[in-house]
C-alpha cells in the first residue's frame, strides 16, 4: 500500500511538473530560448486566483478564467517589452533578460502583497478518494491535477498537429526564416505560444496552490526549476516528452525520498538526469541533432 | 558596450566614495543629541517576511519610546538595513550602519546573517544583541545577546513538554534539514527525547529546495505509528503539511516550536486544518496581557497584519537595549565601544519584562548571553491560540 | 611610447586589463588607508574581487570555451568548504597564519579542479542547453551533498555521517566541524584587499596566458567550430578538460576567498544554489563574451549597484531587475546597437573625419 501511495502522490506532483514544463518546451521549441521567468508566471497565476476568490470572494470559475486572462496577457506583454528587443542575438543574452524578468516580478509581487505567505482553500470541488478501508486515499485534488494533466496534453497535442496556428509553430520551430519566407507571421507565432504557455501556467500555479497551500512570491522558482528539468530530461521541444519528464521527475522525486534519503532528495532527481542524458544526449524524447558539416 | 559599463561604473564608484567621504565625516565626531539603533534582517528576497517583521516590531518600540521621552532623555534614531538572510549581505549592512555612525544593533533577524554579523561587531565591539538569530553560534562573543530562545533550548523545552504531559510515547519528526534553526532544534529534540524515554519512530527531514511537498514524510510517520509528529520548522511549510495530513486523513498531535507561531496569520488558510495543534511560543497575539494587547493593536494599526513572534521579539530587543542603556546611563555624545563595554555590564544583571516572556517572570542573561526565560504553551482551539 | 607602439593588440589590451586593476587597487588602498573610504566600501572591497575572479573563471568556460554552464557556484562552493576544512582542523597546527592561508588557497583550487576533471570527463559530451542543464545538476547535487554533510575531528580521527551529529559517534573531547546545514562557523578572517587583488591577478595571468596560447588557440578553435578544430587534429576532449578545470579551480579559489571572509559559510541556494551560478553567467554576459576586462567590471557594477541603492529600501531590488533588464537591452539589442552606432561619439567623430577627408 505504502509503495503505491508514494506512486500516486509522484503522479500528481509530476503532473504539476509536467503542466509547467509543457510552457517551457513549447517556448523553447519555438523561440529557442530558456524562460526562466516562466516559474514566476505561475506564482502570479496562483496570487490572482487568491485576489480574486479569497480577497474578493469572486467565485472559482471566475478566479481562474481571470488568472489564465491575467498570465496569458502578462506572457505576451514580457514576450514584447524584454525578449522580442533581442530576437536574433545569442540566446545567452535572453536568457539573461529572462532572469531579470523573473527578478523583477518577485520583487513586485512581494511589493505589493508583502512577503507574508498567502495560502488558499483548495479550489477543486473534488471528494477524496478512499480506497481499502482508508489505507489509501487520493485527494480530490490528485485527481483534478492528473486529469487536467492529460486533458492539456491531448488538446496541445492536437491543436499543434492539426490546426493551421499549430503548424506555423512547428515550422517556425523547424526554421524560422523558411517559415517567414511562407508567409509565416513569426513575430504572431512566438506571441501565440507565449500567450499558450503562460495560460497554462496559470492552471499549473492554481494546480500548485491547491495541492500544496503555501503561496509565497518565490513560490515559482523552484517548481519553475524543476519543471525545466523535466522538459531536459524528456527531451525539450517535445510535447509528449514533457509530459513523460514532469511524470517521471515527480515519481523519482517521491521515490527517491520514499525508499533512499529525504534529505538527498534533489540530489537523487539531478543524479537520475544526468545518467539519462549521459546515454541518451537529447532526453527520452528528444529528436537527435544531425550536425552539418 | 564596454563604454557605457565602464561609465556606469566610474559613476557608481564616485558616488560610493563621495559618500564615503561625507559619511566618515560626519560619523566620526559623534556629537549628536540621538541614540543611533540600528537593525538588519531580509526584507527582500525568499526570506523578506521575517526582516519585514523584525523591522516593523522594532519601529514601534522605538516609535514608542521617543513619544515616553526617548532613552534617558535623548530621543533614539532608527536605521534597518536589508540583508537578504546573507551572510556576506549582512556584512554590507552592519558597514552601511557603520557608515550612518550607529551606537547599537538590534540584530541580525537570522542565524546565519548574526553569525557573521557578530564576528564584525566583536571586532569593533559594538554592542548587539538578536531579537530572531537562534543558533547558539550567534552569541559566543561577549558582547553579543539573544532575545529568543535558543535552538537547543527549544528542543529540549519541547521533548520535556511532551514527556511531562505524557502528550505521547512515539513521536515522528519532520525537520527542514536545510535550515539551521529547524536542524538544531531537531538534534536537541532527538537527544532529550531518548533521555526522557520518548520513542522517536520516525524521522523525516526535507530542504529548502525540496519543500513543497511531504507526502512521503507523513507516509512514514504514518505508517510507523506515530501518535505526534513533532514540526521544528516555519508555519510556512506547517500550512503545507497539515492539509496533506488531512488529505490522507491522517490526525495526529502536531507539536510546533516558534516557528509555527503565525500559522493563524496566514491569508486564506483553513484554520479547521491547525485545530488541536500545540505549539510552544514566546508569543501569542492573542494573549491577554495587557502589553501584548497594546502592542498588537498598534501593529494592526500600523501594519494591517497580525504581528508574530518575530515582531515581538524584536519589540522587546530595542526595550532591552533601553533598559541595559538607562541602568548603564549612557549617553549620546559615547562611542559605539564605550556603549558596549557599559551595556555588556548592564545585562549580566537586568531583568527585562517584555511581551515575550511569561507574565511575572521577567527575561535574565546568562553569561553566554543567551536569555533565560520561560516558554509558553499554547493549543490551537477554534482558529485561535489558548494557553494550556 | 615606442614600446607601446610595438606590442600587438592583444596585449595592449591586456596590460590595459592589468592596469585596470592595479590602479584600482592602488586608489582603493590609499583611500582606505588615509581613511577616507567608507566602512561599506572597505567591507566591499574582498567580495568584488571574489565576484570578479568568479566572473573572470567563467568567462573562460563559457566565452572562450564557448559551453554554458550554470553550475560554476558549486565550484566555489567546493572550494570555500575544502579550504574552510582545512582551516579549521589545522588551526591548531599551523599557527602561521598566512602560511595556512596560502595552503587553505592551494587546497581550494587542486579540490575544485579534480572536481572540475570529474565532472567534466562526462559532462562535457553533452551540448548546449543540455551541458547547461547537466552542470547546473552537478552544481545543486554538490550543494545538497555538503547540506547533509557531518564531520568531526576527535582523539580517534574523523567521524563522517550523512544523517545527523548524533550519529557520528564522538567522544566528548570531540568538535564538529561540519555541521550540515549549520556549514562551518568560526572561521578565521583572512582574506584581505590585498590578497584579493593578487588573486584577481593571478586569475586574470593565467586566463590572458592561456587565451593567447597554442592551447588556448585550439580551445577558441573548438568554440569557434568544433567539427573543423578536429578534422585538424585537435584533442577536443582534452582541450575542454583542460580549460573546464582551469576555470573551476580558479573558482575554487574564489570560494576561499569567500569563506575566509565570513565568519559563518553554509551552503544555501542563494550562495551557493544556481541563483549565484547564474549571477556569475550574468556578470560574463553583460561584460562580453571572453572579454576579461568586461567581466571584471560587470561584476563590480553589479555588486556595487545594489549596495548604492540601499537607501530606496524595499524598492532596490525591483530597481536592480529593471536596470538588469535595460542594460541587457541596451548591450544586446540589434536595434539599440544600430542606434548607438549611428548616435555614439566615436562615431561622430569618425564622420566629421570622413567628411574632413573629403
Amino acid at each position: 500500500m505504502g509503495f503505491l501511495s508514494y506512486l500516486i502522490s509522484g503522479i500528481s506532483l509530476g503532473s504539476i511538473y509536467a503542466i509547467i514544463a509543457l510552457g517551457y518546451t513549447m517556448v523553447y521549441g519555438i523561440a529557442k530560448m530558456l524562460n526562466f521567468a516562466h516559474g514566476d508566471v505561475i506564482m502570479i497565476g496562483s496570487y490572482v486566483v487568491f485576489t480574486s476568490t479569497m480577497m474578493m470572494g469572486l467565485p472559482v470559475p471566475v478566479g481562474i478564467l481571470a488568472s489564465i486572462v491575467v498570465c496569458t496577457v502578462l506572457g505576451v506583454l514580457i514576450e514584447g517589452i524584454a525578449y522580442r528587443p533581442l530576437r536574433g542575438t545569442s540566446s545567452l543574452a535572453v536568457l539573461i533578460t529572462a532572469i531579470g524578468v523573473s527578478y523583477f516580478l518577485q520583487n513586485a509581487v512581494q511589493l505589493v502583497y508583502g512577503a507574508n505567505a498567502k495560502s488558499f482553500k483548495s479550489v477543486v470541488p473534488v471528494k477524496a478518494l478512499s480506497l481499502a478501508d482508508g489505507a489509501l486515499v487520493i485527494s480530490g485534488e490528485t485527481i483534478v491535477t492528473i486529469v487536467s494533466c492529460i486533458v492539456i496534453m491531448i488538446v496541445l497535442n492536437t491543436f499543434v498537429n492539426k490546426t493551421k496556428a499549430g503548424h506555423a509553430m512547428l515550422a517556425v520551430s523547424e526554421d524560422r526564416l523558411a517559415a517567414q519566407l511562407m508567409g509565416i507571421n513569426v513575430n504572431k507565432t512566438i506571441s501565440l505560444t507565449f500567450a499558450i504557455g503562460s495560460g497554462l501556467a496559470a492552471v499549473a500555479g492554481m494546480l500548485l496552490c491547491s495541492a500544496y497551500p503555501n503561496l509565497t512570491p518565490t513560490t515559482g522558482a523552484m517548481p519553475g526549476i524543476k519543471a525545466f528539468t523535466a522538459a531536459v530530461f524528456g527531451g525539450i521541444g517535445s510535447i509528449p516528452g514533457a509530459m513523460l519528464g514532469g511524470i517521471l521527475l515527480g515519481i523519482i522525486e517521491i521515490m527517491g525520498k520514499a525508499y533512499i534519503s529525504t534529505q538527498l532528495a534533489d540530489a537523487i532527481v539531478f543524479a537520475v538526469l544526468i545518467i539519462v542524458l549521459l546515454v541518451k544526449p537529447t532526453g527520452i524524447l528528444g529528436k537527435k541533432i544531425s550536425e552539418k558539416v | 558596450m564596454k563604454k557605457f559599463l565602464s561609465m556606469s561604473l566610474i559613476v557608481a564608484m564616485t558616488v560610493a566614495t563621495l559618500t564615503g567621504c561625507g559619511g566618515g565625516s560626519t560619523e566620526e565626531k559623534g556629537g549628536a543629541d540621538t541614540l543611533k539603533i540600528g537593525s538588519m534582517g531580509p526584507i527582500t528576497g525568499g526570506a523578506a517576511y521575517y526582516g519585514t517583521e523584525v523591522k516593523q516590531g522594532a519601529q514601534i518600540a522605538i516609535d514608542e519610546i521617543n513619544e515616553a521621552g526617548g532613552i534617558n532623555g535623548i530621543k533614539v534614531e532608527f536605521n534597518f538595513q536589508d540583508d537578504e538572510a546573507d551572510a556576506e549581505k549582512a556584512v554590507n549592512a552592519y558597514n552601511t550602519l557603520k557608515d550612518w555612525g550607529v551606537q547599537m544593533i538590534v540584530g541580525a533577524t537570522t542565524s546565519d546573517a548574526t553569525i557573521s554579523l557578530a564576528a564584525e561587531t566583536a571586532n569593533d565591539n559594538v554592542f548587539q544583541i538578536t531579537p530572531s538569530g537562534s543558533s547558539v553560534d550567534c552569541v559566543t562573543n561577549p558582547n553579543a545577546f539573544q532575545v529568543c530562545f535558543s535552538d537547543p533550548n527549544q528542543g529540549i523545552a519541547s521533548a520535556q513538554y511532551i514527556a511531562e504531559n505524557k502528550l505521547a510515547s512515539k513521536v515522528a519528526v519532520i525537520y527542514d534539514s536545510s535550515s539551521s534553526y529547524s536542524s538544531g532544534i531537531y538534534e536537541n529534540f532527538a537527544k532529550k527525547a531518548k533521555a526522557e524515554g520518548i520513542d522517536i519512530v520516525a524521522t523525516g527531514s526535507f530542504t529548502a529546495d525540496n519543500n513543497t511537498d511531504f507526502s512521503v514524510q507523513l507516509q512514514d510517520a504514518k505508517n510507523n505509528g506515530a501518535e505526534l509528529v513533532f514540526l521544528p520548522v516555519y508555519y510556512q511549510q506547517a500550512c503545507i503539511i497539515l492539509k496533506q495530513a488531512a488529505d490522507m486523513q491522517y490526525a495526529p498531535t502536531f507539536f510546533g516550536c516558534d516557528g509555527l507561531d503565525g500559522i493563524l496569520g496566514v491569508d486564506g488558510f483553513d484554520t479547521a486544518l491547525a485545530e488541536g495543534v500545540m505549539l510552544l511560543t514566546p508569543f501569542a497575539a492573542d494573549d491577554m496581557a495587557q502589553a501584548t494587547q497594546d502592542f498588537v493593536a498598534k501593529y494592526e494599526e500600523a501594519y494591517k497584519a497580525t504581528p508574530s513572534q518575530f515582531a515581538a521579539d524584536a519589540y522587546d530587543a530595542v526595550y532591552v537595549v533601553k533598559a541595559a542603556a538607562e541602568k548603564a546611563g549612557i549617553t549620546a555624545d559615547m562611542s559605539a565601544s564605550d556603549i558596549c563595554d557599559a551595556l555588556v555590564e548592564q545585562m549580566k544583571t537586568i531583568e527585562v519584562e517584555g511581551i515575550t516572556s511569561v507574565e511575572g517572570v521577567p527575561m535574565k542573561w546568562d553569561e553566554n548571553g543567551m536569555v533565560d526565560k520561560a516558554p509558553k504553551a499554547v493549543i490551537i482551539t477554534d482558529g485561535a491560540y489558548k494557553a494550556m | 611610447m615606442k614600446f607601446m607602439k610595438n606590442m600587438n593588440k592583444t596585449t595592449k589590451q591586456n596590460m590595459m586589463t592589468y592596469a585596470m586593476v592595479i590602479v584600482a587597487y592602488i586608489v582603493f588602498q590609499t583611500l582606505s588607508v588615509t581613511g577616507n573610504l567608507s566602512s561599506l566600501m572597505q567591507g566591499l572591497l574582498v567580495p568584488l574581487c571574489t565576484y570578479s575572479i568568479l566572473a573572470v573563471s567563467l568567462n573562460l568556460t563559457v566565452g572562450v570555451l564557448g559551453e554554458l554552464s550554470l553550475g560554476h557556484a558549486g565550484f566555489m562552493c567546493i572550494g570555500a568548504f575544502s579550504s574552510a576544512f582545512f582551516t579549521a582542523c589545522m588551526k591548531d597546527t599551523i599557527t602561521n597564519d598566512l602560511l595556512r592561508f596560502i595552503i587553505a588557497l592551494l587546497i581550494s583550487a587542486v579540490c575544485a579542479g579534480i572536481f572540475g576533471i570529474l565532472i567534466g570527463i562526462p559532462v562535457l559530451r553533452l551540448r548546449g542547453d543540455y551541458l547547461a542543464i547537466v552542470t547546473l545538476a552537478f552544481g545543486e547535487i554538490i550543494k545538497n551533498i555538503i547540506n547533509a554533510m557531518y564531520v568531526g575531528l576527535d582523539e580517534n580521527g574523523f567521524h563522517f555521517s550523512m544523517k545527523d551529529s548524533m550519529s557520528l559517534n564522538m567522544t566528548e573531547n570531540g568538535r564538529i566541524i561540519i555541521k550540515g546545514a549549520q556549514g562551518i562557523t568560526g572561521t578565521a578572517r583572512q582574506s584581505n584587499f590585498t590578497i584579493g587583488i593578487i588573486l584577481l591577478l593571478l586569475t586574470l595571468v593565467v586566463v590572458l596566458n592561456l587565451m593567447n596560447s597554442r592551447s588556448g588557440r585550439a580551445i577558441m578553435s573548438i568554440r569557434d567550430n568544433r567539427i573543423a578544430a578536429e578534422s585538424v587534429g585537435i584533442d577536443i576532449t582534452k582541450y575542454k578538460i583542460m580549460a573546464f578545470a582551469i576555470s573551476a579551480s580558479l573558482a575554487g579559489l574564489a570560494g576561499c576567498l569567500y569563506a575566509h571572509n565570513l565568519s559563518s559559510l553554509t551552503a544555501l541556494p542563494k550562495n551557493f544554489g544556481y541563483n549565484m551560478s547564474i549571477m556569475i553567467l550574468v556578470y560574463v554576459v553583460l561584460g562580453g563574451m571572453a572579454n576579461m576586462r568586461g567581466s571584471i567590471i560587470a561584476a563590480v557594477a553589479l555588486t556595487m549597484i545594489p549596495e548604492l541603492l540601499r537607501g530606496i529600501g524595499e524598492y532596490r531590488m525591483l530597481i536592480y531587475a529593471i536596470i538588469m533588464i535595460v542594460m541587457m537591452i541596451f548591450n544586446w539589442s540589434p536595434k539599440v546597437k544600430e542606434w548607438r552606432e549611428a548616435h555614439s561619439l566615436k562615431g561622430a567623430f569618425h564622420k566629421k573625419n570622413v567628411k574632413e577627408a573629403k
